[in-house]
């Protein structure tokens, strides 16, 4: 479903973020994906999402070639991934609430969907009593289970996770990665970038480990390993 | 699309009225230009008024011979009256010359008695010309000075403030003039400064535009309120331009009556209150919309 084929990205003239990556990775799958800080995990991310463009290479997903999309079709795209990011990105004149109800505004669905989901949604990051509250008004953590109710509440296609749990005291770690872990179970394909270690290794699914910007180990059953 | 439309609506008010004072100084340029524009409506309108009345001032007098006969003159008077040039000829008989003149002199003894005394009307009939344009009245002075015309006329005479109203003619002409050039510039800068405005606010909000993009927002759900915003904007703005312009209307009005005594501005601007209020709007909303349009569209690339 999602598969990077000879991809290269360098930024401005000569910063090599990524080279010659290659992967698949099928419906329904958790793929971990772990590097050092600069490693080129998020790039990744922002080429699967069309938010950057490759300076070489095919990026597939499902029926799309993502570095050929128009900016109209990369929304429809976009609409099928939920994405948390590693800087939150909330909207800052919305509240938590209208964050996450933005989601599924933006595919046009009807306020009944909206007032139905959204306090079931913010109930399950454990911040119902945080709705009303602005992005600025929320801790880190805080801010980060809203963007992780936004990146699921429209039951996407692939969820991609871009640290999600950075912010996060260990309870509500546990907590996040057991609901990431549900939702996969659901039938939504997960893409998980992290460095926390015993939660790689705690779940046993696929890892791909990225340095320097090339992939250096791709394996089913992985271990958090460092160059 | 009926829901996605409510809440492009909805936003979009929400982030106008959300913003409170950081929308202040957008709606002060706004409403400057506006005020602007409407003062700009106001001097054209204005200058035309004066314009027309002053032309209307402007008329020849055709005085006959007493020996021609009433039949005669109304016969020039349709002849002059299918000439292009003229708009009205209003016909002056020897008695309504008297009866005008006597109405003028009440107050004078020595003029009514001189009048008793004489016995007769001294009186000549007249023709009154009033021209479409003041520049037409040589064509009209050379029509009557034709073989034909010659001898049935005792005297031509131009209205005696011939020459000041000639000079104010222009003076108002060239003014009007200037006024068009005006509001085209003013307008102008009007426009690119408000232009520039918008593109400032939405500057700041560009990074939540590009939030937008991300998480799979079309084009017309971000650019939709942002539309809505600029809407609110022209209409605030184009009802504070003609609020402050009372006070203005009101505090001008009677220096323009020592002036020109015909014009009413305060009159006019409450009579007109309705057209002036929807160019305002019109031009408002379109200033506002057009602007935001134009501000978002360079942080949709993503
Ligand atoms: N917009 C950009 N312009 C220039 N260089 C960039 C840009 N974004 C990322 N880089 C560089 O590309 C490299 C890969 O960055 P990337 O964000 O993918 O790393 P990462 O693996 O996500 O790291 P971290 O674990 O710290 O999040 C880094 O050296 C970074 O400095
Ligand atoms: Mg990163």
């Amino acid at each position: 479903m999602i598969s990077f084929q000879n991809v290269n990205k360098v930024y401005g003239d000569h910063l090599v973020a990524l080279e010659n990556v290659n992967f698949t990775i099928k419906p329904n799958e958790f793929v971990s994906l772990v590097g050092r800080n600069g490693a080129g995990k998020s790039t990744i991310i922002k080429l699967l999402i069309g938010e950057e463009k490759p300076t070489k290479g095919r990026i597939i997903f499902g029926p799309y070639e993502v570095n050929k999309l128009k900016p109209h079709e990369l929304s429809i795209l976009r609409r099928q991934i939920g994405i948390v990011f590693q800087d939150f990105r909330l909207l800052p004149t919305k509240n938590a609430y209208e964050n996450v109800a933005f989601a599924l505004e933006v595919e046009g669905r009807p306020q009944s969907e909206i007032d139905q989901f959204v306090p079931q949604v913010l109930d399950m990051v454990g911040l119902s009593h945080r709705a009303y509250n602005f992005p600025h008004e929320l801790s880190g953590g805080e801010k980060q289970r809203v963007a992780i109710a936004r990146a699921m509440i429209h039951r996407p296609a692939v969820l991609v996770a871009d640290e999600p749990t950075g912010n996060l005291d260990p309870i509500n770690t546990a907590e996040i990665i057991k609901l990431i872990l549900k939702i996969n179970e659901l039938g939504t394909t997960v893409i998980l970038v992290t460095h926390n270690k015993d939660i790689v290794n705690a779940i046993h699914r696929r890892v791909i480990s990225v340095d320097s910007g090339r992939i250096i180990r791709d394996e089913e059953k992985g271990k958090y390993i460092l160059a | 699309m009926v829901t996605t439309l409510y809440r492009i609506i909805k936003y979009g008010m929400k982030s106008f009225f959300r913003n409170g004072w950081q929308s202040v100084p957008t709606l002060s340029v706004m409403t400057l230009a506006m005020f602007v524009f409407l003062s700009l409506m106001l001097f054209n309108v204005f200058t035309n008024d004066v314009l027309v009345s002053l032309r209307d001032k402007i008329d020849i007098s055709v005085y006959f011979q007493q020996t021609v006969s009433e039949d005669d003159i109304l016969r020039v008077q349709r002849s002059l009256e299918s000439l292009a040039e003229v708009k009205s000829v209003t016909y002056v008989s020897r008695d309504q010359a008297l009866a005008a003149f006597r109405q003028r002199h009440q107050d004078d003894p020595t003029i009514t008695q001189a009048l008793d005394v004489l016995g007769e009307n001294p009186l000549s009939a007249s023709l009154n010309i009033k021209a479409n344009d003041p520049k037409d009245f040589p064509v009209i002075a050379a029509y009557l000075g034709g073989d034909s015309l010659k001898p049935m006329i005792d005297q031509v005479t131009y209205n005696q403030n011939q020459v000041v109203i000639d000079r104010l003619a222009s003076i108002v002409d060239t003014s009007q003039r200037a006024g068009i050039a005006l509001t085209v510039i003013l307008s102008i800068i009007a426009i690119l400064v408000t232009l520039n405005t918008i593109i400032l606010t939405i500057y700041s909000t560009r990074d939540e535009i590009g939030v937008m993009r991300l998480v799979g927002a079309g084009n017309k759900f971000i650019r939709g309120p942002y539309i809505v915003q600029g809407v609110l904007f022209g209409v605030f703005a184009a009802v504070l331009a003609i609020v402050i312009m009372m006070p203005i209307m009101y505090a001008a009005s009677p220096y323009v009556r020592i002036l020109l005594p015909d014009i009413d501005l305060q009159g006019y601007f409450y009579g007109n209150m309705g057209m002036l209020f929807g160019y305002e709007l019109i031009f408002g909303i379109l200033l506002g919309s057009v602007s935001s349009v134009i501000a978002v569209s360079r942080y949709l690339k993503l």
